[in-house]
């Protein structure tokens, strides 16, 4: 069976997603949506001593692969300090998913990455857009 | 197998198109998004190699052989397009870039004139964004106020709602012909008739009818009907605007500059005649021809025809659409379906999904489809949408179920 995008970490990812739900009283919560999809995110971060991210919670709805990398990504901050996570880019989201993601769903894949660096340093624009990658490209 | 009436030899004319002879994932292309933008036969393609290849040239200015044979061919095209809406005179058949720019043009040039504080443009709770917002913007520069047929359960327009919408302060309604969404065949000519009765102008967005349906402006009566070239076999980049002559002669220009003029003064200028006053600057004129082939094609096949295979391939995809568990489908059951089948699948969002169609090969559009009040009324952030075409076949309709059953697997249904 050709499952393409939906391999069954992603699959796993997308049906029990990993760091759901709420952080009480958060240092930073910041939420958006990608058009296409009308996939929505939100990303809740308790941060300790030296901007160390203590706990990472997101919720949201929309497709697998939004919701999936949303949480990956949530699971994987966990621990990181906000420098640290200031230097996650679209490389290290496609890794972590780990499967070749089309033009038309990158969006999709990086609207948790967005939300975050939003959230968290008030970056505008899509993650990697002031990188020479920026323009809509495929992974594969 | 589908025993099929129709008088479409579809295996035949599926020839003339070559983009369908392809492998997509290693799979045959099964291309169920002509709502979006149509496949293009071999003669339109050929067309445009003509033009580019032996007598591209600029417009309307030269007196040299080339420049006149393509601004000859240009305006034999512009003569088929209006012949096929039945427009009483060329003269009335603008060329813009789609729908869009064509409403546009009548938003600026009749709108501006015509809409002032307090009037009121009547719309649809279906229209596509680009029959909506221009709207929106024509209203909050003037003070007008919109309002909207509402759509009931089953994708049908509240016609009762015009009892009480269709006021004296009504200067414009602006309806799409058939919705790109829910596939709903309006009826615009009895729209077009009580809109006329309290004196109001009337828009019908053809952008999903004319490649589809035998339209006939004089028959409807509308004032204006925009529609697009790519979506009825012909090039991007060319669309058309049929409008009513009297209405034409005393609007404004839409764009300024070379072609839509008579005379030019350093401080004052006069207009072109019709059409031209519409077409400013140099026009995509190989596009323009490659329509007026595309036209030929369609008239050689029949328009009636066209419809009469898309209903047979709605009926028979319907059904078969339903059987599968978690779908439903969006739209009217009947014969004012036109071949476009909007759905969803239970725990599955419509991107995945295309993305799954994707992998094996069938083309389906998911989202909002430029129509987000439309999605809103009916609770949806997005659906899939299969669309037909004069060359989908049965055996296309049934790639697709086998494929959603599929997908069900693949999500672990």
């Amino acid at each position: 069976m050709d499952r393409g995008m939906y391999q069954e970490t992603i699959m796993d990812y997308a049906r029990h997603p990993r760091n759901f739900g709420h952080v009480d009283s958060p240092d930073i919560s910041y939420e958006d949506h990608n058009p296409l999809c009308g996939d929505q995110v939100r990303i809740e971060l308790k941060l300790g001593a030296g901007g160390r991210i203590e706990q990472a919670r997101f919720t949201g709805r929309g497709c697998a692969i939004s919701q999936a990398a949303a949480s990956m990504l949530v699971e994987m901050i966990e621990g990181k300090t906000l420098d640290e996570v200031k230097q996650i880019g679209r490389q290290e989201i496609l890794d972590l998913l780990g499967i070749p993601i089309s033009m038309a769903r990158m969006k999709c894949a990086m609207l948790g990455l967005k939300v975050l660096k939003a959230g968290a340093y008030g970056m505008g624009g899509w993650p990697g857009e002031d990188e020479d990658e920026a323009w809509p490209t495929t992974s594969r | 197998m589908l025993e099929t009436s129709s008088r479409l030899d579809v295996a035949r004319l599926r020839a003339d198109f070559p983009i369908l002879r392809q492998l997509v994932h290693g799979k045959p292309l099964v291309f169920l998004d002509s709502a979006a933008s149509s496949q293009k036969p071999e003669s339109v393609i050929r067309a445009l190699d003509e033009y580019y290849r032996e007598y591209n040239a600029n417009v309307h200015r030269g007196v040299y052989q080339i420049s006149e044979r393509a601004t000859a061919r240009m305006e034999e095209a512009r003569v088929k397009l209006a012949r096929f809406i039945n427009a009483p005179s060329p003269r009335q058949m603008i060329f813009t870039r789609n729908t869009t720019e064509a409403i546009n043009l009548v938003a600026a040039s009749w709108g501006r004139q015509n809409i002032g504080p307090g009037d009121v443009i009547v719309l649809t709770e279906m229209e596509h964004h680009s029959n909506l917002v221009p709207w929106q913007a024509l209203a909050q520069e003037k003070g007008a106020r919109l309002e909207f047929i509402p759509v009931d359960d089953d994708g049908r327009l509240q016609l009762e709602a015009l009892d009480t919408l269709l006021t004296e302060r009504v200067k414009l309604v602006a309806v799409t012909h058939v919705s790109n969404t829910l596939g709903t065949i309006n009826p615009v000519a009895e729209i077009i008739r009580r809109a006329h009765a309290v004196g109001a102008v009337v828009l019908v967005d053809g952008a999903q009818s004319v490649p589809h349906l035998p339209v006939d402006v004089q028959a409807l009566d509308c004032d204006f009907l925009a529609f697009s070239g790519h979506k009825m076999i012909g090039p991007m980049g060319v669309g058309g605007l049929y409008g009513r002559r009297s209405l034409l002669e005393r609007m404004p220009p839409f764009l300024y500059g070379g072609s839509m003029i008579r005379t030019v003064g350093l401080r004052e200028s006069t207009w072109n005649e019709l059409p031209w006053k519409f077409e400013a600057g140099t026009p995509s004129a190989g596009d323009a021809i490659g329509l007026g082939v595309a036209v030929d094609y369609l008239t050689g096949i029949g328009m009636a025809a066209i419809r009469q295979h898309e209903q047979e391939l709605v009926e028979y995809a319907l059904p078969r659409l339903a059987a599968v568990p978690g779908v439903t489908l969006y739209g009217p059951r009947g014969e004012d379906r036109a071949g476009v089948i909007s759905f969803t699948l239970d725990g599955i969002h419509p991107h995945d999904l295309a993305s799954i169609l994707d992998r094996e090969g069938i083309a389906v559009r998911a989202g909002h489809h430029c129509c987000q009040p439309l999605m809103a009324r009916y609770g949806l952030v997005a659906t899939a949408r299969a669309s037909f075409y004069l060359y989908t076949t049965p055996e296309e309709v049934d790639a697709l179920v086998a494929a959603l059953h599929h997908a069900r697997e693949v999500f672990g249904m």
